[in-house]
């Protein structure tokens, strides 16, 4: 057994005994854990990311939703015991399915149990991997002048060149980026591009703009996971790659950017490890809607929604949100990345990027 | 050479009233060919019910109706009542404006149509075909069958056909067949609904329904008729001007105080001198002579005096317990979960006509809970289907802010919404009517208050209910934390952390906090059955006496297995004390207790404090506490 599930283990077990020792005691077992909204995250000066606050929820078996989510927790610790000391690990999914069997403990929704995954992560402070979990989705994708050392799951040592030793859809990032999996052999890239829309992606891989302005391509794949948000964590700072995030430009792809470069609210336990404060956002941009006369779709009620509950978001506070968020209101339009090829395949790679670089100082 | 003004006079030609109504069927409720069938029943049974509680006869209805071509329907009406003798039949079917109570003051459902005459003269005008009238009555051993038509002009009947038949198993009775246009739908507005809620409001009657060989029976809820209505003058409080004035001019009374005292009610000798004197008029003075001032200030002489409130003995109210049968016999299916119990307020006047209101509300179970409260509306025991948005009813509902009883409604005002339904009963000697089509009652301020007040005190008892079944929710809630998730929480604790189960006592009172009953009771070869079950979870021992009250005087308590404390109009067990988290039982049996009264018997429970009791209410302080009967003396 590893010292990390040890440590999880260990965790684990206080969470029982706090719950056991109540009980025994004669009183209403409850359970504390930060409150995870946007009103409790607040920045951290020594990493620059937002973190959550101290403010904490009760969790009390005085009321029903509060005794089955202790139960659940009991069930999901008992099965992560069961599988540090087996020496197996399951999707968050499979243990979705799993839960079934938990009679007035099992989750209604995989919303429930892989939030509730990420509770016992804060409140152990241990990661969920040390939990023997790990997400189901498929890594995002990686093109451009970099060498990985990965360890396959045979245990071999690969170095793969993720220009040269690929085919066109790229390198695909791990569940698990960590040290012991991924070190980083050769990096020759000036900066890093974050891309939302697999189209968007895909013609810049066509149009070579990784070696055009040697840089890495990164796939987002809409909301990053949490993988591809450490490996470009990582080799920010581990390297010293200069990230830049190009996303459609509507409210939800303004989250994407902030997720990156500041943590998300849902784990904002963990943005030490995953945002990249020096991130910065290239676009779509409220002001690039008007200065490139881009197509565009007219906000909906919920966009505009989403747009007002950003302005009371303490992530956006800053002079450069306000005035896009506001403008956005203003125009009330939003635009894909796509959007772009109004004015030919090319203009993305040939003028709309060279240019917003350019003013980012990276090219 | 003729002046213009008789040219013009010539031209002026009389219609008869037969004429008029032809060229008015809207007035008569034939304004569309739904509406025609729903009237031409309406008018039948209407007429049926009628006759059938005049004579003291249960009611026995029949409706038949079969689409006889496109658009075209032979619509019958069968009834046990006492019969029309011979030389009347062809009056009351061939004759507008024909009837015993029309120029009576009573209340009765007649007053609400122009009569079944109108069918008739409808279904002449709309097919060509007569209408067959069969009635027997009780001194005869045959039947009178007749095919009559309405001579429009003179306002006469035409009788075509006379016969003698014999009406095999039919004691006495009257059934009409006519043959109309009209369109047979379903719905709100149609002769299924009329009758459902006619069966409603007169659990008395039994109706069948043959609509195109399809048979629906609305079975008798009571063998008890309504109360005799009798017929009674007018009260003066109210009473329009120009009625008044009207009625002095045709009174044969030779002095103003006797006019008072003989052609109103309850108008003594003494309180018809007041009013004279109240008004400076002379009491001597015959009626005929009063002009309309002087009229006038008798009129706002009598707001001075103080005058008999109108006897009340005209009116029949349906009554709460017929009302909550008729209402439980027609909407069983919908398994509504509760039932307010009916309110029948005091008699009010208004224009010198006594009414009176009722309502009942039913909520829940499968009503349908999207859309706004349903309301069924009548007057006179007869159903209100047509413009529902001018009558006062729906005012008195709209005026009143539901969400405080618990129900949806935009700001206050307006529909209520959810699984409701309103009955509203409306009874007087003269329902003020919107119009001659008499589909909607007037908003007459004192009849929407008395609306008003029922609605609210049908509602408290809803709001009441609403609470109770919160708190019940909230302690089913409690005790699923308690009976299936907290021993589950301790089992896999203590499994975890390798220690032994922890006892749950404790907690479990921490939870609850409450004292709860739990009522159970079967019904099992004609006795009721019963078990309760006592449950403390509070931190306290708790030293109880229980109580139910006894249904009905004849109620016995057959078994029990505790000895009853008291053994009366309610029983009383006392508990032995009973430790925190423990459970105590009683089990008993009832006789003579009718299967629907079963749920009704509530617990009572002294030695607790309310707020720490559920299922059960805490003693009321005046229990056992008997009352003197009181007679009031009318």
């Amino acid at each position: 057994m590893k010292e990390r599930h040890k440590n999880a283990l260990r965790e684990l077990e206080g969470i029982a005994e706090d719950i056991y020792d109540q009980l025994d005691e004669g009183n209403i077992p409850n359970m504390r854990i930060p409150t995870r909204t946007k009103n409790n995250i607040e920045f951290d000066d020594h990493q620059g990311v937002w973190k959550y606050g101290n403010s904490k929820s009760t969790r009390s078996a005085k009321k029903l939703k509060g005794a089955r989510m202790i139960l659940r927790t009991l069930y999901m610790l008992e099965f992560i015991r069961d599988m540090i000391g087996e020496d197996k690990s399951s999707t968050l999914r499979e243990m979705y399915y799993i839960s079934e069997s938990w009679e007035k403990g099992k989750f209604n929704r995989q919303s429930e149990s892989n939030r509730l995954a990420e509770d016992m992560e804060i409140v152990t402070d241990c990661l969920r991997e040390d939990f023997k979990l790990r997400p189901e989705e498929d890594g995002a994708r990686v093109i451009g002048d970099i060498t990985v050392e990965e360890k396959n799951r045979k245990g071999e040592i690969r170095n793969i060149n993720c220009r040269d030793d690929v085919g066109d859809s790229g390198y695909t990032i791990p569940y698990n980026v960590e040290e012991d999996k991924i070190k980083f052999t050769d990096t020759n890239v000036d900066f890093l591009i974050a891309i939302e829309t697999g189209g968007m992606f895909d013609r810049l891989v066509e149009n070579g703009f990784d070696e055009q302005a040697n840089c890495l391509l990164v796939h987002l794949k809409g909301q990053p996971a949490r993988s591809t948000r450490r490996m470009i964590k990582r080799l920010n700072e581990e390297e010293g790659i200069p990230v830049v995030v190009f996303t459609d430009g509507d409210p939800w792809s303004f989250r994407i950017f902030s997720s990156v470069a500041y943590g998300a609210i849902k784990s904002a336990h963990l943005s030490e490890y995953l945002a990249t404060p020096g991130a910065e956002y290239i676009g779509i941009t409220a002001s690039d809607i008007m200065n490139y006369d881009l197509p565009t779709d007219k906000l909906t009620k919920t966009d505009r929604k989403a747009l007002r509950q950003e302005l009371e978001d303490p992530r956006f506070d800053t002079q450069f949100w306000r005035d896009e968020i506001e403008t956005m209101l203003e125009i009330d339009k939003k635009a894909e990345q796509q959007a772009l090829a109004k004015y030919g395949l090319d203009y993305v790679t040939d003028v709309y990027l060279p240019e917003k670089l350019e003013e980012a100082g990276l090219m | 050479m003729d002046s213009i003004a008789e040219r013009l006079a010539d031209k002026q030609k009389e219609i008869s009233v037969g004429e008029f109504f032809e060229r008015n069927k809207h007035i008569l409720g034939f304004d569309s060919l739904t509406k025609a069938l729903v009237t031409a029943v309406k008018e039948g049974v209407d007429n049926s019910l009628d006759s059938c509680e005049e004579a003291g006869i249960l009611p026995d209805i029949k409706v038949v109706i079969r689409e006889v071509d496109d658009e075209e329907y032979r619509v019958s009406v069968e009834d046990n009542g006492p019969g029309i003798p011979k030389r009347k039949i062809p009056d009351v079917f061939g004759k507008l404006l024909y009837g015993s109570r029309f120029h009576e003051i009573r209340q009765s459902r007649g007053q609400q149509g122009i009569g079944v005459s109108a069918v008739v003269m409808y279904g002449q005008l709309t097919t060509g075909k007569p209408t067959l009238v069969r009635s027997k009555v009780k001194e005869k051993d045959y039947a009178q069958e007749m095919k009559i038509t309405l001579d429009t002009k003179k306002n006469e009947p035409d009788v075509l056909s006379k016969e003698v038949v014999l009406w095999e198993d039919k004691e006495h009775g009257t059934l009409f067949e006519t043959t109309i246009r009209g369109l047979l739908r379903s719905g709100k507005h149609s002769v299924f609904e009329y009758l459902k809620n006619t069966a409603i409001v007169n659990p008395h009657a039994r109706i069948t329904y043959v609509r195109n060989g399809d048979t629906t029976v609305f079975k008798r809820a009571t063998d008890q008729l309504p109360g005799k209505t009798k017929a009674v003058k007018p009260h003066i409080e109210g009473i329009e001007l120009g009625t008044f004035a009207k009625m002095a001019k045709n009174s044969d009374r030779r002095k103003l105080v006797s006019f008072l005292v003989n052609d109103f009610s309850r108008i003594s000798y003494n309180t018809a001198r007041d009013i004279c004197e109240e008004a400076g008029i002379e009491e001597e003075m015959k009626p005929r002579d009063l002009d309309v001032e002087s009229c006038k200030k008798l009129l706002k002489a009598t707001k001075n005096v103080k005058i008999m409130a109108p006897k009340t003995d005209c009116l029949s109210p349906i009554k709460s317990m017929l009302i909550k049968k008729g209402l439980k016999n027609v909407l069983k299916g919908y398994r509504p979960e509760f039932y307010a119990p009916p309110i029948t307020r005091d008699p009010e006047v208004a224009s010198g006509n006594p009414f009176q209101v009722e309502v009942g509300l039913v909520y829940g179970g499968d009503l349908p809970s999207d859309g706004p409260v349903r309301v069924l509306r009548f007057a006179n025991r007869v159903p209100l289907m047509y413009k529902k948005g001018g009558c006062a009813t729906t005012t008195a509902i709209q005026q009143i802010d539901w969400r405080i009883y618990g129900l949806d409604q935009k700001g206050g005002s307006g529909m209520p919404r959810g699984p409701v339904i309103i009955l509203i009963h409306v009874a007087s000697t003269r329902v003020p009517f919107t119009s001659e089509a008499k589909e909607a009652i007037a908003d007459i301020p004192v009849i929407v208050d008395e609306i008003e007040r029922g609605l609210r005190e049908c509602a408290r008892e809803l709001r009441t209910h609403l609470n109770k079944k919160e708190k019940r929710k909230k302690v089913s809630k409690k005790f699923m934390i308690v009976k299936d998730i907290l021993p589950m929480i301790a089992e896999k604790s203590a499994n975890i952390v390798g220690k032994e189960t922890p006892s749950l006592d404790k907690v479990m009172t921490n939870i609850m906090g409450v004292v709860y009953i739990d009522k159970k009771m079967e019904w099992n070869n004609g006795a009721a059955e019963g078990i309760i079950e006592i449950m403390n979870y509070t931190s306290k021992e708790r030293e109880m006496s229980l109580f139910i009250e006894k249904p009905y005087p004849e109620t016995e308590l057959l078994d029990s297995s505790r000895e009853p404390e008291h053994d009366g109009d309610y029983i009383e067990w006392k508990l032995d004390k009973l430790k925190p988290s423990k459970t105590s039982k009683i089990k008993f049996k009832f006789s003579n207790l009718d299967k629907e009264d079963i749920d009704g018997t509530d617990v009572f429970i002294d030695g607790v404090n309310e707020t720490h009791l559920i299922g059960a209410e805490p003693l009321p302080d005046d229990w056992g506490v008997e009352l003197a009967d009181i007679h009031e003396e009318d």
